[in-house]
């Protein structure tokens, strides 16, 4: 404490104490929190940094309601928002006897940006580059799932080439997704040095990407009706030749951890989930998969052709966290093997068109446009009033790397969505968190999170 | 209320591109999809239905919910997978009110989704939890609840789950402004 000589002359006899004092217990009560460590017992003020962490942990399922979480042994631990292994912005409040976690409830919502409202707001196509940012890591995937419920509205028919584009440009976003996946995982268990292997192969996919769409991420490529623009020349083989070297990086991965004793024993038999907690939790995606559950839309319920490939689903009974980390890695294999297929078709579709045949729908071609009225006529009308969509409702459906993600798209006949709202796995997938952290140890819990793969930018929305 | 084709439009200009597929009303339902497990479920509650887009859309009484959920899953649609609304503001009257509840329903033996829809009023809004019948309910009802303001009553714990506590409204309602402050 540092004094002001002048100040503290005429502030020194009375104003201390009562100045003092209660600034001080809301210093405590502030440290509390931004450390993690938030004590039960004392009552953060009101109107500080994070709502009660009492509250949040009575909310969770297993929390005996009524009871006192103070008074015996059990400690309410605050995790996050800004902690390294909560993968962005997820703020977990445990309640811990010892070490052994009670309860657990999720607190989330910090990156609440209203995309949905967002939407009701914007034409048609300018909601694309929106969903690029909702699940970050897969923006290909969500461009899909909102351009195949719009096209379900509209009744639009994409022809196959896109179709087979689109399904090479979601199975490379899944490598990518996955490897940032096992990158963090592996790094909030211990294992640095993955991290760096995985983001040199993803280093490549987002230049693949940057090729494709002019964008490494948020490349808004896949479009109502079809893809942005015909992908550059020799895009392909280079595509060909990561697809030819990725197996061997894989099994590199594979040589750092599958023998690992730290990797083993953090992984194996942690965070328990059952087939039917899964279901019950709405559990989708590599994580039921790997609870046993034989579920995968891009082969039950196929959209974008996927009908055509040929792959298997990697599905494992182990039902821990191990398990999802086999089923991931042998997904990355899978995803390989249908681009190589994706490619091969490509080449006999090069005739084709990337999009619909729907002058009133899809930006002309610009030389058209510049050289033709009727192309400048629809040009002008899209991009000033947007395009009408026929009222009623549609669900789109599809597998993205973390799970099942649908875009639920209702028009009214207008050319702005009336409403948009997109079901992440994610959203769901934390939903099981407690379940799979209930009754093991604090260190547990950051290997379960790193297991379901969450992106918080696809929970918050 | 109950053959009216509710495509629940706000805009009463219908269908302009409604594909030869498309078949609306609960009789027309009843008859088209005489054999199908979900719609033989619901028989009793249904008041309206539609196969629009190949999808089948239920609806049913909002008092009716949980019964609804009860029999579909008993008829092997396992999975729950969604629990979102939309709100038809300024339309609310009792034949057509403002906001409708839709439950994304999915069956893995089947592969085949279902929607069910509810639709209740907007004045003091609320349902009933299907959190007893599907736990993962718990999630997508707060958000419903926190986004929309629809209660939902038996739910273990309804409190705002994307916006802080002292929020004030509620955001996907359409009365609710998409720019600046309310």
């Amino acid at each position: 404490m540092s004094y002001n000589p002048v100040l503290d002359r005429e502030t020194q006899e009375d104003d201390r104490p009562t100045s003092f004092v209660p600034s001080e217990v809301g210093m405590q009560d502030a440290t509390g929190d931004t450390t993690g460590a938030t004590l039960a017992g004392i009552r953060p003020a009101e109107g500080i940094l994070v709502p009660d962490a009492e509250d949040i942990v009575q909310g969770s399922a297993s929390h005996q309601h009524g009871s006192d979480p103070v008074v015996s042994q059990t400690m309410v631990l605050n995790m996050g928002p800004q902690h390294p292994s909560t993968h962005g912005v997820l703020r977990l409040v445990l309640e811990v006897d010892g070490e052994t976690v009670v309860s657990l409830a999720p607190d989330i919502g910090y990156l609440h940006t209203g995309i949905e409202k967002t939407c009701e707001a914007k034409f048609y196509n300018q909601v694309t580059p929106l969903t690029d940012r909702i699940d970050y890591l897969c923006p290909m995937t969500n461009n899909t799932a909102y351009a195949l419920a719009v096209e379900k509205l509209l009744g639009l028919e994409v022809p196959e080439r896109a179709q087979v584009l689109r399904v090479l440009l979601n199975e490379l976003t899944r490598i990518q997704s996955h490897l940032v996946w096992l990158g963090t995982h592996a790094m909030d268990i211990g294992a640095l040095t993955v991290f760096l292997y995985c983001f040199r192969e993803r280093e490549d996919l987002l230049r693949i990407f940057e090729a494709i769409s002019g964008q490494r991420m948020m490349g808004s490529y896949i479009r109502i009706g079809g893809v942005a623009l015909e992908p550059p020349a020799g895009i392909y083989d280079r595509i060909r030749s990561f697809l030819n070297d990725f197996p061997e990086h894989i099994s590199e991965y594979e040589g750092l951890l599958n023998a690992n004793p730290i990797w083993i024993g953090r992984l194996k038999d942690v965070g328990h989930l059952s087939a039917e907690d899964a279901i019950a939790l709405g559990v989708t995606g590599p994580s039921l998969r790997a609870s046993g559950v034989d579920f995968d839309l891009r082969r039950d319920m196929p959209y974008s052709s996927y009908e055509r490939f040929k792959f298997n689903i990697p599905v494992s009974n182990g039902c821990d966290v191990w398990a999802r980390y086999l089923v991931r890695m042998q997904e990355m294999r899978e995803s390989t093997l249908i681009c190589h297929q994706a490619l091969d078709l490509l080449a006999t579709l090069h005739h084709q068109p990337l999009h619909a045949d729907a002058p009133k729908i899809l930006l002309p071609d610009r030389e058209k446009m510049k050289t033709q009225m009727e192309s400048l006529i629809h040009h002008f009308k899209i991009v000033t009033e947007g395009f009408q969509v026929p009222a009623g409702e549609a669900t789109s459906s599809v597998e993205a790397p973390h799970g099942m993600m649908n875009y639920y798209v209702v028009s009214d006949g207008t050319s702005k969505p009336y409403r948009v709202h997109m079901r992440n796995a994610d959203f769901a997938n934390l939903q099981a968190l407690e379940t799979m952290c209930k009754g093991r140890l604090i260190a547990d819990v950051v290997a379960v999170i790193g297991s379901i793969d969450i992106v918080l930018g696809a929970i918050d929305r | 209320m109950a053959d009216h084709p509710s495509s629940s439009s706000t805009s009463s200009s219908a269908n302009p591109t409604a594909e030869p597929s498309a078949i609306f009303g609960k009789q027309a339902i009843l008859e088209a999809f005489a054999g199908h497990p979900a719609v033989h479920t619901l028989e009793q509650l249904l008041i309206d239905a539609k196969w629009d887009r190949q999808e089948l859309t239920l609806s049913v009484a909002p008092q009716t919910i949980l019964d609804a959920v009860r029999a579909i899953k008993a008829a092997g649609y396992n999975f729950l997978e969604d629990v979102t609304a939309v709100d038809w503001y300024p339309t609310d009257t009792p034949s057509a009110p403002r906001f409708q509840i839709s439950y994304s329903i999915l069956s893995h033996s089947r592969k085949e989704r279902i929607r069910i829809v509810a639709r209740v009023m907007g004045d003091n809004p609320h349902m009933d939890s299907i959190t007893s019948v599907w736990p993962s309910a718990n999630f997508y009802e707060r958000e419903v609840f926190d986004l929309f303001g629809i209660h939902f009553a038996g739910h273990p714990h309804l409190t705002r789950i994307m916006l802080p506590d002292n929020w004030n409204g509620h955001p996907l309602r359409k009365d609710y402004p998409v720019e600046g402050y309310r």
